[in-house]
């Protein structure tokens, strides 16, 4: 029988979301009835690439590292509850992330659960590194150079519909459409066709408003006297029930703060969109530029009126590369003066890395101005006056391709202490490898994605 | 005039909230009235032509606005803002998360009842 409403809840927004988010949202599920589902999200573009520096040096790593922290507290209930788990946590080695979870699932005791992969994302294994850096990339600032870490293309939902169709209690995903991790599941249950755009780009939607946990209910939102949600520090992670006509109602985890509004939702609706009504997507071109936002009850909205136009004649594809490394320090002047006693730290680390001998780009901030929104120039503060007296704090940056130079040159700010001006404070420094994207465009013949099946080593 | 039919002067903030999304060298900022009827106004007054030079300092290129009535709401995608994006960047704020408040620091002229503060001027 086909199903009448699914419920999908996500348990993570990105890779460091809070580890305990799930656990409220499982609870939920365990109590509602019908065909329930919990995704996590938590590749954003490089930590794909980072999790594929760590299967080089390990080759049974390159699983999201928080796999076992996210999953393990529910892992149980949802199984014991019929509540399925579909993720992109697989990252650059979906099959160590299932096994993973299989060996977990022996140590505590959860029998019977069958773990799927969708494979077929890593284009490094179908193309040539030539083949792909003979891609335009589609920003148009040329192909970056550095070494070749990753390329993965975005695959759609259909590999992960047919993960469940294998029977899969968990479906480990490496690169996917965010928005796949929840249309994958209603093209299971509703038996959608993909040609069935309208109910394609209604999932679609579901799946772009639950794929950043939290910013649908209140996260990433709240602003006190504007925008006040209660009990923020135990935000509830959303819940969205599709109907099989592509009805989208979000909610959240039952006895959780947070809030659900027409406001929280417009907010995601738009977020990382640009032609609203050319949102493009493996699986479907989505419009929401007529959709309806109401609020239907206490953290309930319902969000109807999405279209669906044919989807884009090429997939998209991540190609990541080593990208340099990033100096930065820091260091807080407080008090009668500060701010021209910051200014002179400024003045001293230019001398000094001009010392140096090096023409990396240097960008100084003011912490304490308008740093957050100023241009590497500074244009903004220097437009306008700031009191001598406050709090302020130094902020260096620099990139390049040497990492002892990225050092020495973090390693002016340390030294301000003993040798800079008086007063400076509370010095952070790092140096940081650097990770290079380009976004480019392939044909879809070369891509193949399955889905299988694994057992434990 | 009632007194809060009055023409303030005060930061977008007060009659709009909103937040940034970013992909690559690229953000894009919606902007959603308090009030509907805020709308014609926003569209009026908070145009491609006034954000590009609100974010001058930062290298804005193209910016391009989509309206979705039904909401109502904006969507502002301003390209090359982030000078370089997360790969390159060297501020702070690489993915340009804080970037949808300088949008709403920029000031707007509505009638007082349209302003969450109306005492709040823009400066």
């Amino acid at each position: 029988m086909t199903a009448t409403t699914v419920h999908i809840g996500c348990g993570a927004g990105f890779a460091g979301d809070r580890w305990d988010a799930a656990v409220p949202v499982v609870a939920s599920l365990a109590r509602r009835s019908g065909p329930r589902y919990l995704m996590y999200e938590t590749l954003a573009e490089r930590t794909l690439a980072l999790a594929q520096q760590a299967r080089i040096e390990n080759p049974a790593a390159g699983y999201s590292p928080y796999l076992e922290r996210i999953l393990r507290p529910v892992l149980k209930t949802a199984k014991a509850n019929g509540i399925r788990v579909v993720s992109n946590f697989g990252a650059a080695n979906p099959l160590g992330g299932a096994r993973k979870i299989l060996e977990m699932a022996r140590e505590d005791g959860v029998a019977g659960l069958k773990v799927a992969v969708v494979e077929g994302d890593d284009l490094t294994a179908v193309m040539t590194e030539g083949d792909i850096r003979g891609h335009d990339p589609v920003e148009g600032i040329g192909m970056p150079d550095g070494k070749l870490v990753a390329a993965n293309v975005y695959l759609g939902a259909r590999p992960i519909a047919d993960a469940l169709a294998l029977g899969a209690d968990v479906v480990v995903v490496g690169r996917c459409a965010d928005p796949a991790l929840a249309l994958g599941p209603l093209l299971h249950e509703f038996g959608w066709s993909l040609d069935d755009l309208d109910r394609v780009a209604a999932g679609t939607m579901a799946g772009h408003l639950l794929e950043c946990g939290a910013q649908v209910t209140g996260g990433y939102f709240a602003d006190p006297g504007y925008k006040d949600v209660p009990d923020f520090g135990h935000v509830g992670f959303p819940i969205a029930e599709i109907s099989a006509d592509g009805t989208v109602v979000i909610g959240k985890a039952d006895d959780t703060g947070g809030l659900v509004s027409h406001r929280t939702v417009k907010e995601q609706l738009l977020y990382e969109m640009h032609d609203p009504s050319a949102y493009l997507t493996p699986d479907v071109t989505l419009d929401i530029s007529g959709v309806r936002v109401e609020e239907i009850g206490p953290d309930r909205v319902r969000i109807t009126g999405a279209r669906g136009k044919p989807k884009p004649p090429t997939l998209k594809a991540t190609v990541s590369f080593e990208g340099g490394w990033l100096g930065e320090g820091e260091i807080t002047y407080a008090g009668p003066n500060a701010r021209r006693r910051a200014e002179l730290a400024i003045e001293v680390l230019r001398t000094r890395v001009r010392d140096l001998g090096t023409n990396w780009p240097l960008r100084f901030d003011l912490i304490g101005t308008v740093a957050t929104f100023d241009g590497d120039g500074g244009d903004l503060r220097s437009s306008r006056s700031w009191p001598d007296d406050g709090e302020y704090r130094v902020r260096m940056a620099t990139h390049g391709g040497d990492k002892r130079m990225a050092q020495w040159i973090a390693d002016e700010v340390l030294s301000l202490y003993c040798s800079g001006p008086a007063g400076g404070a509370g010095v952070r420094h790092r140096i940081a490898p650097q990770i290079t994207t380009a976004s480019i465009l392939v044909d879809r013949e070369r891509v193949t994605a399955n889905a299988r099946l694994v057992e434990e080593n | 005039m009632a007194d809060n039919d009055r023409i303030v002067r005060v930061p977008l903030h007060e009659v709009a909230h909103g937040r940034t999304g970013d992909k690559g060298n690229r953000v894009n900022i919606s902007v959603i009235p308090y009030h509907d009827e805020a709308w014609p106004l926003l569209l009026e007054q908070v145009t491609p032509e006034r954000v590009k030079a609100w974010f001058a300092a930062k290298g804005a290129g193209t910016v391009t606005r989509y309206e979705v009535p039904t909401m109502p709401a904006m969507n502002f995608v301003i390209e090359d803002v982030l000078q370089g994006g997360v790969n390159g960047a060297l501020n702070l704020d690489g993915h340009g998360k804080s970037l949808a408040f300088h949008l709403l620091s920029m000031p707007i002229e509505v009638p007082a009842r349209l302003a969450l503060h109306p005492e709040k001027a823009a400066g």
